[in-house]
């Protein structure tokens, strides 16, 4: 079975966005509006963090784009008091959006803090409306959701696959953050498979993970940044 | 029927029989307060949890703290009376009760507040259809029902020789007091089942009340964030509920001394051996928490750090002293010095308490998750109205609950007192005599 996974450069990373908005078009988040993402209530699968370091002028910024880690010993999953996240068959974390009670509970667990609340009833924009995407479920408000690796994607391949009777080629499956990068800065495939792009990335010298102390395992690689 | 008012302790049915005008004022406001606090409720369930201060990475707030702080609170009750019960301690006789009644009414406010944190409160069924039992808080749902049944029942079964009192001897209610009384008229055989059942319970609470809230540390201490996941919360947290409950149990034994003038039922000696037993649980509390930081100071590792110089020197700072002054070095000043161990004094040092425990249980649950191991953006916790509101109405709550309870049913043993002064003496002067060796042993 493929351990999807995704290396991101942090050399390349300029920090553009890009791959938060494509997130938000492709999933369906909604706009909570300037006054609650003020309040700290701002929803996103990606997230872009950035870090400073030095002193005036003197600063180096490193920009982390933040997907949900999709760790292989997710603490997030242990604490869950009804299964409503979970690890599925593909290996990734998983909500289930109408199951979850809203305790908030995954999300005080996570290292990462990559999950998100719907707080309010979760309004899109009229304009974005047709944009929707019927592939992935529309959140109700107080339950928790975060980044699914484009899972439904995944899904949409395996379907394809199996309809015209054939393997399901690993560059079928993209998530929707890695697609839009300008600078290829991220790439996406199966970790455990040697002959592909991120089993050598992963394998960098400058390979690292977030956090990896807390042995969480997490699918998600960065390569350290290099001031040249 | 012979005139009530004869009795030898009528100033112990009185609250039931005679009702001042000033109760239903006070009905009045706390009925209004929870009114209110219902009315914000339905409000939340309307427009979700956004009416909260709560926000992405500070996602537990009020409730949480709230149901830690009285679920710590009912613990005084049923483990004080069942250890001094347990113990034979004679004083025991006129605040067994109380307490008791403190365990129930506080723990079912103490597990409606999970419910109030949930986004989802419609969905709550889902626990028992797809509840995990490897998660903490499907832990904490089998313990505080196990917990709240046992008190409940703990706090029944030695109130039915008082309820069969209350039928017999007076006329209100009398189907209530009837069927309740379950035909207890007080046999020997009936006597000697009921103190079977007291003992089984007694020796059944005690560790299910210790489980409750280790279990509730559990809730914190089983993640792997910065500031909870540490061993010392189990028994630091026990401790703490102890001590919380214990000054509740002072300051409601103070407040209905004065409201239905038990002076000559609870007297100065009462609040001395249990003013003793606050100070030993501020002194346990301090040296835990010295424990708790001492370890994570010298550690120095930085995650751990950033959380607690956020609760030293940082906006948590006035809680955190505050706390500290309220919860040791006041108890230890007043409690510790006999001419500031008055009533006065005991009441100044409860309430100074439970405020502390609050402030404790606010700086567990929020400087954690108010730093982040990833530098986030950090939007800084302040509750609501709503969370406030229903934070009082917690409160209005267990007043008028303990309000009706003393309407209906009497605040202090009066069974036991008569046990106590017909026969504990000469029982307790037995128990001494065996202790002892005799005169002629030695000789």
């Amino acid at each position: 079975m493929p351990r999807w996974g995704m290396v991101i450069d942090l050399n390349k990373c300029t920090g553009c966005s890009s791959c938060v908005t494509a997130c938000r078009m492709e999933n369906n988040i909604p706009n909570v509006g300037v006054e609650e993402a003020q309040n700290g209530r701002a929803m996103n699968w990606m997230e872009i963090i950035t870090e400073y370091e030095g002193e005036f002028p003197n600063i180096r910024i490193t920009h982390i784009p933040r997907p949900c880690f999709q760790c292989d010993d997710a603490p997030c999953v242990v604490v869950c008091p009804v299964h409503a996240t979970f690890i599925n068959e593909d290996g990734l974390v998983g909500q289930i959006y109408n199951r979850c009670i809203g305790c908030r509970y995954c999300m005080n667990a996570c290292p990462y803090t990559a999950k998100c609340f719907n707080y309010s009833t979760p309004e899109i924009p009229e304009a974005f409306v047709p944009l929707q995407n019927p592939e992935v479920t529309k959140r109700m408000v107080g339950v928790v959701e975060k980044c699914s690796f484009c899972h439904h994607r995944l899904a949409m391949a395996k379907d394809l696959a199996r309809y015209e009777d054939r393997e399901m080629a690993e560059d079928e499956y993209q998530a929707a953050c890695v697609e839009s990068c300008p600078t290829t800065a991220m790439t996406f495939g199966d970790l455990d498979n040697p002959d592909h792009e991120v089993h050598h990335l992963k394998h960098s010298n400058r390979a690292f993970r977030l956090e990896e102390g807390l042995g969480t395992e997490p699918k998600v690689y960065y390569l350290k940044k290099e001031d040249k | 029927m012979t005139d009530i008012r004869q009795e030898t302790d009528y100033t112990l049915f009185r609250p039931i029989l005679e009702t001042e005008k000033s109760f239903y004022w006070i009905v009045a406001t706390l009925l209004g307060i929870i009114f209110w606090a219902g009315y914000m409720y339905i409000n939340q369930i309307i427009y979700g949890l956004g009416v909260t201060g709560l926000n992405n990475t500070v996602s537990w707030g009020f409730y949480i703290i709230n149901f830690v702080f009285f679920i710590g609170i009912s613990h005084a009750g049923t483990l004080i009376s069942a250890i001094l019960r347990l113990s034979q301690a004679e004083w025991r006789r006129p605040i067994t009760r109380m307490a008791e009644v403190i365990t129930a009414i506080v723990l079912l406010i103490g597990a409606v507040h999970p419910i109030l944190d949930l986004g989802r409160p419609d969905r709550i069924l889902n626990v028992f259809l797809f509840g995990r039992l490897q998660s903490p808080l499907l832990w904490d749902v089998t313990a505080i029902t196990t917990y709240f049944t046992a008190s409940t029942i703990y706090l029944y079964v030695p109130l039915i020789p008082d309820i069969a009192l209350l039928r017999d001897k007076t006329d209100k209610y009398k189907w209530f007091y009837q069927f309740l009384s379950w035909g207890y008229i007080g046999t020997e055989k009936q006597k000697h089942i009921l103190e079977r059942a007291m003992t089984i319970l007694m020796v059944m609470v005690i560790p299910i009340a210790v489980s409750v809230h280790t279990v509730i540390s559990f809730i914190f201490s089983m993640t792997i964030q910065p500031g909870w996941h540490s061993t010392i919360f189990g028994p630091y947290f026990v401790v703490g509920a102890i001590f919380s409950g214990t000054a509740t149990l002072l300051v409601v034994m103070i407040a209905f001394r004065k409201m239905y003038h038990f002076e000559n039922y609870l007297k100065e000696i009462h609040f001395q051996y249990l003013g003793l037993l606050l100070l030993i649980f501020a002194i346990l509390w301090g040296y835990f928490t010295f424990s708790e930081f001492v370890t994570g100071f010298y550690g120095n590792e930085p995650m751990e750090m950033s959380v607690i110089l956020y609760k030293f020197t940082g906006p948590y700072a006035v809680f955190f002293w505050l706390m500290v002054v309220l919860n040791f070095i006041i108890p230890v000043v007043v409690l510790g010095f006999k001419r500031l161990k008055t009533i006065k004094g005991i009441l100044f040092t409860s309430m100074g308490v439970i405020v502390g425990m609050w402030l404790e249980r606010l700086i567990i649950v929020v400087p954690s998750l108010s730093n982040p191991r990833l530098p986030y953006d950090v939007h800084f916790y302040i509750p609501s109205l709503t969370e406030v509101s229903l934070f009082m109405g917690g409160i209005a709550v267990f007043c008028l609950g303990f309000i009706i309870f003393s309407k209906l049913f009497p605040l202090i043993s009066i069974w036991e007192i008569e046990e106590g002064r017909n026969e504990g003496l000469e029982e307790a002067q037995k128990r001494l005599e065996s202790y002892l060796p005799s005169v002629e042993q030695v000789k």
